[in-house]
């Protein structure tokens, strides 16, 4: 049989699990056993949208070279999930790994040739050693752990390190996991040459790195931030943005005295309604947000508009999902961006942010604060689930304990009182930013009537049409500061070494940045730009503009990305290739690297 | 178009505690139609912000969109407002609410806003008992969009386009008494010896003070057959009590014959003198409030008063347990744990 080529630290495994059997801590305690040896390593959940039952998987990508991104081509497959075997037993590449409960005999028509089978009686093990029921149910997962451990080489203390740490707060645990995992060890001992010729070796390179999921980066972020008003409706994926920031600030923001907390979270009746809650703390002087996803988005449209005409800082979290309509709301898009980015009717423009990791993530969501109150608008952080709920390596998160919160253009008592006539829609410094007045600020001086409707300087109702055209011209001057204030594009390769450029932005970039590396080894060189905010800086047009053709890489089918590009930018959109992946699951490198090659081959081969 | 209304005022106006005229307790010129109940409203609420010696910037004013969400430019010049979007008035004032809890909040809604498009967030925000005085100008119609029915007009009562509506009507108060607020109150704009007591209650209680105050629309809703009309309230209103509001600063000078008052002490120390016309009227008890609120609506009549108060009440604020400074006065060192406590939070995720 055709064998791998053995490798070291570069494979795929997956693991195929029944929904609510506890398999998803075991999977997660592998992946961690390989950072804690110093491999890069990068773990996705690939989960149905239901409680309960249905198959769901969890793919572990070991890379020496840091390259986390999904990759095709599946190296091992533990299948613990009888109805998904057909297509679990398909996915495995020839020479490829196939770990299965062999307590019942694999049916026939699930035997390949091509590959390798590798079973371990689990079941078995677990009602021969385990009198509860629930153990032994829970143990079958330390079981395929244990067995891993020997089959790729992994150190045992650093599993069972893990084991006692996993279990701190419940010691009698500790015991039946460390036996079941060393029963697997035992098993692929006596049955199995181990390890196979694709495994781990200690490394030393993930440094200071840490593995953290974006939701719980960006509720650290709003933590830093100081918000202290939380308002969301429950929508999968976005849910542990609040979950973890109400978890964070009850460690980290209560009075240990009297037991009061500095922050409030409420889960509202809907997203109009926690999008009003943030709106209204913000207007009122204090750091509200939300988070949700495509159809929270959707409720929100209005209030954005309000709080984009009236002027009133805002934060989002749209951690997006699949679409349109429910779609799939466990798998991932890019395919809110053209709704974010112009949310409400009328003519508007919303500021959005897109980390690509965990430590963008925290900083894009603490900026987005300072950003918000700064230009007084609403600030959406643009993730995904891919990015949102899966857990990613990245640099460690730091915070400057120097940096001042900017509070934006906010005047006090004492300023107000310096000031004849004040007006709350008056461009004063000439960047399109007013000053504002938090209610009860001042006696007699700075109050106002905030409205959604036309309104001139000083905040009075009015259908004047050169009014309304001066404060609509005005907001776009307010763009074009915004435009400064954002995140500049993080521009690789210069000087430029290419007609070919590509570009990207959020979780496409581990992907994109990989398929780079394939292309170069094939002699198709490109320049890389990663786009971080709306509005556009200057250097994007200017580097399409300095391109012949431009590949821009997005998960969605209408090609949003660049159809905002094209709308505001002065750029010839017949440059823009697009590659499209919107399947819901993360775009591979292979899937980029392929689509490129091909088009670039063919253009060649035509230009010949 | 509003007008500014000129600054000039009449040296011997009276001025209250403050030193403030009336005059400051006012708004812009009224846009709505002459003669429209919800002008009536904003005056009486002017008359108990001046009376109860309300500094103005203290209050904000929040509403929805409608003629009555309009009423806040017509009052209290001095405060800070925010007309938001259609219904949604009870999630910006939470936000608000929420950010600075030294402020009064004064929220003011019409029957479309609050009964239909609004009506998840208005139950939500009863849910919260929010600090805050609730007022729903209810005229059974939707005055700016020019006259439709409103969820709360009675069934049968006839709209100018002389049509009669055939859906049963939804009653705020007993909704909100359904869902346990802590303060419910009926009135009419066009009594505003029962009003303005009652504003100056609702401001005064610590929690969420609904107040439905029936507010005929002179140009949609005023005509033979509708039940919200001047004529039809004035002939049908039953009150359960009139009363007199005594802010706690004042010395108290109100006296009742024994048995016939009823003391109702405010959070804020401020008391309430009830007189009860209905009797038995209790104000305390949710379930005999319910029901006659249900029988008077069966024998065609409308309830007004202090229908219920619930002294004790807990306001969000407290059942949430957040700090006593209000939120958005917090600084950097009290909300940022810091560079160190973050190191933490990594070693936790190694
Ligand atoms: C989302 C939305 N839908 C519809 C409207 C149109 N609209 C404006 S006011 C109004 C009804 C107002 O009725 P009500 O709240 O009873 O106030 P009134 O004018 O009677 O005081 C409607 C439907 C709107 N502004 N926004
Ligand atoms: S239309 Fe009706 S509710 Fe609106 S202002 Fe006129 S009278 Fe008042």
């Amino acid at each position: 049989m055709q064998s791998l080529n053995p490798s070291v630290n570069d494979f795929v495994i997956r693991f195929a699990n029944v929904n609510g059997t506890g398999s998803a801590s075991a999977n997660k305690m592998f992946a961690t056993s390989i950072f804690k040896m110093g491999i890069p390593v990068t773990a996705k959940n690939i989960f149905p949208s239901n409680i309960q039952g249905l198959p769901t998987w969890y793919e572990v990508r070991i890379n020496d070279k840091g390259y986390l991104g999904r990759r095709d081509g599946l190296d091992i497959m533990v299948c613990l999930n009888p109805q998904s075997i057909k297509r679990d037993v398909e996915a495995v590449r020839p020479g490829g790994y196939f770990l299965y409960d062999s307590t019942k005999y694999l049916v026939k028509e699930f035997i390949r040739e091509d590959v390798h089978y590798l079973g371990i009686p689990m079941t078995e093990i677990c009602n021969t050693s385990f009198e509860d029921p629930r153990y032994r149910q829970l143990l079958k997962n330390m079981v395929y752990v244990g067995a891993l451990s020997a089959l790729l080489d992994i150190e045992h203390q650093v599993l069972k390190d893990i084991i006692h740490s996993e279990f701190k707060n419940k010691e009698k645990l500790i015991a039946p996991n460390e036996q079941a995992l060393q029963m697997g060890i035992d098993y692929a001992r006596k049955h199995f040459d181990c390890p196979l010729d694709i495994r781990v070796e200690r490394r030393n390179l993930n440094g200071d790195s840490i593995v953290m999921d974006g939701n719980t980066a960006c509720a650290l972020g709003a933590i830093y931030a100081g918000a202290t008003v939380a308002a969301w409706y429950p929508i999968t994926p976005s849910t542990s943005v609040v979950s973890s920031f109400e978890k964070y600030a009850n460690k980290l923001r209560v009075d240990k005295e009297n037991g009061l907390k500095n922050f409030a979270v409420v889960q509202a009746e809907d997203e109009l309604s926690a999008v009003g809650i943030a709106i209204g703390a913000n207007w009122n002087g204090a750091r509200g947000f939300t988070a949700t996803s495509g159809p929270g988005l959707s409720l929100m449209n209005e209030f954005l508009g309000l709080a984009y005409f009236a002027e009133i800082p805002v934060v989002l979290v749209d951690v997006q999902r699949g679409g349109p309509s429910t779609g799939m709301p466990t798998r991932t898009q890019q395919s809110d961006l053209m709704m974010a980015a112009y949310a409400s009717h009328g003519d508007t423009k919303h500021v959005l942010l897109f980390p690509s990791n965990p430590k963008e993530c925290f900083e894009h969501t603490a900026y987005a604060f300072d950003l918000a109150e700064r230009l007084q608008t609403p600030v959406i952080v643009m993730t995904d689930l891919d990015l949102g709920m899966n857990e990613h390596l990245s640099p460690p998160l730091k915070w400057d304990d120097k940096r001042k919160y900017d509070r934006g253009k906010v005047l006090n008592a004492e300023q107000l009182e310096k000031i004849e006539k004040w007006g709350r829609y008056l461009d004063i410094d000439g960047d399109g930013v007013p000053y504002r007045t938090l209610p009860g600020t001042h006696p007699i001086k700075g109050a106002y009537f905030t409205r959604g409707s036309s309104h001139d300087e000083f905040a009075r109702y009015t259908e004047d049409s050169h009014t309304y055209v001066h404060i609509m011209d005005r907001l776009l001057l307010k763009w074009n500061t915004a435009k400064k204030l954002v995140y500049a594009p993080q521009i690789y390769n210069q000087p430029s070494q290419s007609s070919i450029g590509i570009l990207f932005f959020g979780t496409t970039t581990y992907a994109a940045l990989e398929a780079i590396d394939l292309l170069n080894e094939e002699g198709i060189k490109l320049d890389a730009l990663r786009i971080t905010a709306f509005p556009f800086q200057d250097s994007i047009e200017k580097f399409i503009q300095e391109h012949k053709t431009v590949f821009i890489i997005e998960q969605n089918r209408d090609a949003q990305m660049k159809k905002i590009l094209s709308n505001e930018l002065e750029i010839d959109k017949r440059k823009l290739i697009s590659i499209l992946n919107y399947d819901g699951t993360p775009i591979t490198a292979n899937f980029i690297h392929q689509s490129i090659s091909r088009i670039t081959t063919q253009s060649l081969t035509l230009q010949q | 178009m509003s007008y500014i209304k000129p600054k000039f005022h009449h040296p011997e106006l009276p001025v209250n505690r403050l030193g403030f005229t009336k005059k400051e307790y006012e708004g812009v010129i009224s846009t709505l139609c002459s003669g429209c109940g919800h002008d009536s409203i904003s005056a009486a609420i002017v008359q108990a912000c001046f009376e109860m010696n309300i500094q103005p910037h203290q209050v904000a004013k929040l509403s929805g969109i409608g003629c009555s969400s309009k009423t806040p430019a017509y009052f209290l010049n001095n405060s800070h407002g925010f007309n938001s979007v259609h219904g949604r008035m009870p999630s910006v004032a939470t936000g608000a609410v929420l950010a600075n809890r030294d402020l009064m909040y004064l929220g003011i809604s019409g029957d479309g806003d609050s009964a239909s498009i609004g009506i998840g967030q208005f139950v939500h925000s009863i849910r919260r008992n929010l600090n805050m005085t609730y007022i729903v100008m209810n005229n059974g119609c939707y005055g700016l969009t020019k006259g439709q029915d409103s969820a709360t007009a009675d069934v049968g009562s006839v709209s100018k386009s002389g049509n009669a509506n055939q859906y049963t009507a939804i009653d705020l108060a007993g909704l909100a008494l359904e869902l346990g607020a802590t303060f419910v109150a009926r009135s009419f704009s066009g009594d505003k010896a029962q009003l303005i007591p009652l504003i100056k209650a609702g401001m005064s209680h610590h929690g969420f003070a609904l107040i439905d105050v029936v507010s005929p629309c002179v140009t949609f809703n005023n005509n033979t057959g509708s039940t919200k009309s001047y004529d039809y309230v004035r002939e049908h209103m039953e009150a359960v009590d009139t009363f007199d509001y005594v802010p706690y600063e004042k010395e108290i000078t109100i006296e009742y014959k024994d048995g016939e008052a009823l003391e109702v002490e405010m959070h804020d120390g401020s008391k309430v003198y009830l007189s009860k016309l209905a009797k038995d009227w209790d104000p305390f008890n949710r379930f005999s409030a319910l029901n006659k609120l249900n029988e008077s609506r069966a024998g065609g009549e409308i309830l007004t008063g202090l229908i219920y108060i619930d002294e004790q009440s807990k306001d969000f604020h407290e059942m949430i347990h957040t700090v006593e400074k209000p939120l958005n006065q917090l600084t950097e060192q009290e909300l940022c744990p810091g560079n160190e406590v973050l190191q933490r939070i990594n070693d936790s995720f190694r």
